[in-house]
């Protein structure tokens, strides 16, 4: 196909905004698909992904309208997957950007118009959804426009559920948005922008090819990871698989490599032949590195190699999940798992739960901290455990939260970014009655419940979004728990100055409630160093005694023996002192520590 | 009369009581005097079938309830008569059934050893355990079995009763000390799951559970002064010195915690013997049945393993005053745990390591040590 008559896009909405709908209607509008084979969000294939109403793995579709080969790139709706957002915009011309009309803009929607602006992408503004008797299109209209800096007069309105407008968003695709550039006689050059493991075809690579063309049977390298392989297959989705004969200049589709694992060939890399190689590759390559760490342990010990087998199956398909074996005195053999952010943990802890059917204790997550150690050693640490008792410097991951509020809550917002170290960045009213506040926030402050926390203080209006933004320096104090003078690493964290001994008590005080009195005395304390912030005693049991043993009582007191011995099996040893996995639970579980 | 086993304990179950206290989860038959009779011709029976187990001569001879006394004195005597002599004859009694006709009785039958269900000494409390007797009926009890010649009454207490404060138990084991026993048996209140008593009491006992802590260790620091011996977790009997040189132990209870053979008859009744366990249907109306018809009672069958044997011995054993001989029971305890335990000042070990004691503190948490030194 020439160049000029090639349109690639993607849509950019917020969750439940109508994105999948409107790729629905356009497959059915160009005839892609026949009404008998559209179900609803035929993009969307896994099951969880129906669910949860989210698309977790971008894919492309190749329709035709008047003559012109557009390609709909899906991208992800979520910050999580920004750095795959990006790619897959950076593989566009140009997008849609849709507002659902009763709802307005969401935090989301913006940051990803950003990233979309950032990209130098066309943005087609479409307000979405104007068949509702609560839509206000107008007013999404001109929020939108301000957004983009837009005309609001050249703001689609349209109804992707009725299909009212939306044959006018495809042509407004063609009109508005650049035809490709690049160079079909240059040496071949493929932007992956995403990929996915197939059990019997094994990677399949979605790629924007900038120049050249790429072939079956075709000797190919990835570029910044020096994979090689030979593409089985090219092809594009229409909206299945369809095999092609070359992928040319400008076209976006898919390359079988025959790998078996997704980190062999990360996204953003480009793909170039071996026979004819590039000598530069496509800009913007990364190597994503996850935020956000929690151990994740069988709650049955003898499930750990199927945890094992599960991650392994998982990260053939999600090259961004990171993973270790982590052995923790209180949970025993698990791992510590790497995320790029947390719904990306959800996402992965479901999808273990759910489709591999594990039961799992997942710890309360925590960010990466970079530090720089008296020796002047510089390590970067996933696990409070880790971090060293004698530092330097550390620096912790800070965001740029957007967050969209009515104007009433814009009060609450400030007071609790504010009470997690915020620092106010900038506000903006969308409209009369919607504001966009900006801050600056250390990551650690919003893993934990900072969304639960924004939704019941704005009554669930608050829309939240946002971006990493790089590391800072940070007044971070390691804070262990020691039990009976045993710290107990499983349950040390990493706190700001602050906020230490609060935390410290809280643990200290919760501890003492879960773990049952022992034969003597047992100190609870939290310390930063040797210094301690908060001790509680466990006062030693005075009495434990069968009252009665008589001839007819012994087997059932021997039973009763025998159970308790079985419970002190199951009792994690810290010293002398034995704690129930529940109080490391209590403690440590990511919904216990909300609570 | 004599067998030509070897068990030398012997135990008869009396079921009949006048009421069920709350509290109680023993096999009791509430009414039915009219079955008295049969009943003791059941246990005749029963020991005519059994009686190629035991010993020619008994150590001891145990009748528990149930309210023994409650059998109708002539039943109860025709049963006494009948059984094999032994050298404890205990006969377990509710205060209110004791009077000085039933006391005289019991002497002229050969019971050498009474055992008197005081529970409390305040009426209060009786109640809320519902017990029949009042505080007088205990001394009248005592008096009657004194004037009978009994020297050697022990009384049963209870302590943990809902509603009683550390004064109150003060005051029962002082009441209890006034009587002058030979014995002295204190359990603490076990509200057991599913009982009448449970259902009513449970919610208090768990709200006062922090301040009974203590009892436990009130208890045997008062009776210990007073010239008692701790010799059991929940027994206590006089000190020789204080007893002419006698022995004050239950023979018969001290056989349980030595791992001794005994020999049950009575419906709910276990024995144990030569590595089996068994216990005969707790159903009245089977009981007789089966006797009538001149067989032996249903009964549960639970075999024991060598390494359940030793397991109990080591339960048991540990619940006395006296040092647990090793030997052949290696094997059953943990000897980390007991080093461990060692440390904490919770066991001891005999000089030669072929012994093994709790301490003062370990008898006080006698359950969870038992627990962790079993292997």
């Amino acid at each position: 196909m020439e160049l000029d008559r090639i349109r690639n896009f993607s849509i950019i909405a917020h969750i439940d905004h109508g994105k999948s709908t409107l790729a629905d209607r356009i497959l059915e509008l160009t005839e892609t698909v026949t009404g008998r084979e559209m179900r609803a969000q035929v993009l969307d294939t896994m099951e969880l992904e129906r669910e949860r109403g989210i698309t977790i793995k971008a894919q492309a579709v190749r329709v035709t309208w008047k003559g012109h080969e557009l390609n709909l790139i899906d991208t992800p709706g979520h910050v999580d997957f920004t750095y795959e957002v990006s790619r897959s915009l950076q593989a566009c011309e140009g997008a849609l950007l849709v507002v659902d009309a009763a709802q307005g803009t969401e935090a989301q929607t913006v940051a990803n118009a950003y990233l979309a602006i950032e990209n130098d992408l066309e943005i087609v503004p479409v307000v979405n959804k104007i068949d509702l008797p609560q839509a206000d299109p107008v007013a999404a209209a001109a929020e939108i426009a301000e957004l983009v800096g837009e005309d609001p007069e050249r703001v689609l309105r349209i109804s992707a559920k009725t299909g009212e407008g939306v044959a006018e968003v495809l042509d407004a695709l063609v009109e508005r948005i650049p035809s490709p550039t690049g160079d079909p006689g240059a040496s071949p050059r493929a932007l992956v922008f995403d990929s996915s493991y197939d059990q019997y075809r094994g990677v399949v690579a979605f790629v924007r090819v900038v120049d050249g063309s790429f072939s079956a049977r075709e000797p190919l390298r990835a570029m910044a990871q020096g994979t090689r392989f030979e593409s089985e297959e090219v092809g594009f989705f229409s909206p299945t698989m369809r095999a092609a004969e070359a992928l040319g200049a400008g076209e976006v589709g898919y390359v079988i490599t025959g790998l078996k694992d997704v980190s062999r060939l990360r996204v953003g890399d480009t793909l170039t032949s071996e026979r004819n190689p590039a000598g530069e590759p496509l800009p913007g390559y990364k190597d994503v590195k996850p935020m956000v760490f929690a151990g994740l342990f069988p709650t049955d010990s003898d499930d750990y190699p199927d945890l094992r087998d599960a991650l392994e199956k998982l990260k053939l398909n999600d090259a961004a999940l990171f993973y270790e074996p982590e052995t923790s005195q209180a949970l025993g053999f698990g791992f510590r798992c790497g995320f790029l952010g947390l719904l990306h943990m959800e996402i992965v802890r479901e999808r273990l739960e759910r489709e591999f059917d594990l039961d799992l204790i997942v710890t309360a997550p925590n960010v990466a901290y970079r530090v720089l150690t008296k020796a002047g050693e510089e390590v970067e640490v996933h696990n409070p455990a880790e971090m060293p008792r004698e530092v330097e410097r550390v620096e912790e991951p800070y965001i740029k939260a957007s967050i969209i509020v009515p104007k009433d809550f814009v009060g609450p917002v400030m007071e609790l970014n504010t009470e997690r170290r915020g620092r106010f960045d900038h506000m903006e009213y969308l409209s009369e009655e919607r504001v966009l506040l900006v801050y600056e926030l250390p990551l650690a402050e919003i893993v934990l419940d900072y969304y639960d926390q924004l939704k019941s203080r704005t009554r669930g209006y608050a829309s939240f979004d946002y971006d990493v933004i790089g590391f800072r320096e940070g007044k971070l104090e390691r804070v262990d728990v020691l039990i009976a003078g045993e710290p107990v690493d499983a349950l040390s964290l990493i706190v700001h100055r602050d906020g230490a001994y609060a935390r410290g008590r809280a643990l200290v005080d919760r501890l003492r409630e879960e773990i049952p009195r022992q034969f003597f005395d047992v100190a609870v304390q939290a310390a930063i160093g040797s210094r301690v912030i908060a001790r509680e005693t466990i006062k030693a049991k005075r009495k434990d005694v069968l009252a009665k043993c008589y001839g007819g009582d012994i087997t059932r007191k021997r039973k009763l023996l025998e159970r308790q011995k079985a419970g002190k099996k199951r009792m994690k040893q810290v010293g002398a002192v034995e704690v129930p996995q529940e109080a490391f639970l209590a403690v440590l579980n990511l919904d216990g520590g909300k609570r | 009369m004599s067998g030509c086993g070897d068990v030398r304990h012997l135990y008869i179950h009396l079921p009949f009581c006048a009421s069920r206290c709350g509290y109680c989860d023993f096999v009791t038959v509430v009414g039915r005097s009219g079955q008295h009779g049969a009943y003791v011709d059941a246990l005749l029976a029963e020991l005519e079938l059994e009686r190629g187990v035991l010993a020619p001569r008994l150590e001891s001879l145990f009748l528990g309830g149930g309210t023994p006394t409650l059998t109708g004195p002539r039943e109860l005597e025709r049963l006494l008569r009948a059984l094999p002599p032994a050298d404890e004859v205990t006969v377990e009694a509710n205060p209110e059934t004791v009077t000085p006709e039933l006391a005289a009785l019991l002497r002229d039958c050969g019971v050498t050893r009474v055992s008197l269900g005081a529970q409390s000494f305040q009426p209060r409390l009786l109640s809320v355990l519902d017990r029949r007797a009042g505080p007088d009926d205990v001394r009248q009890a005592v008096y009657a079995l004194r004037d009978a010649n009994f020297d050697n009454v022990s009384l049963d207490l209870i302590y943990g009763i809902p509603g009683q404060s550390a004064s109150d138990l003060d005051a029962d084991l002082s009441q209890a000390l006034a009587l002058e026993p030979e014995h002295l048996s204190c359990y603490e209140l076990e509200a057991k799951p599913g009982t009448r008593f449970t259902h009513a009491h449970g919610a208090e006992l768990a709200r006062q559970a922090e301040a009974m802590e203590s009892y436990f260790e009130r208890v045997v620091a008062r009776l210990t002064g007073a010239g008692f011996r701790w010799y059991e977790t929940a027994n206590f009997c006089r000190q020789p010195s204080l007893a002419d040189g006698r022995d004050l132990r239950s023979r018969h209870n001290l056989a349980y915690w030595r791992g001794r053979d005994y020999l049950g008859l009575g419906i709910g009744a276990v024995s144990t013997i030569d590595g089996r366990r068994w216990r005969t249907t707790p159903r009245l109306g089977r009981y007789l049945a089966a006797l009538r018809a001149g067989q032996g009672p249903e009964r549960e069958v639970e075999p024991l393993a060598e390494r359940v044997r030793r397991s109990e011995r080591v339960l048991l054993g540990l619940r006395l005053d006296e040092p647990l001989q090793l030997a052949g029971l290696a094997e059953a305890v943990d000897a980390d745990a007991v080093n461990r335990l060692e440390r904490l000042g919770l066991v001891q070990r005999g000089e030669a390591g072929d012994a093994l004691a709790l301490t003062e503190r370990g008898r006080f948490l006698g359950g969870g040590v038992t627990a962790e030194l079993l292997a």
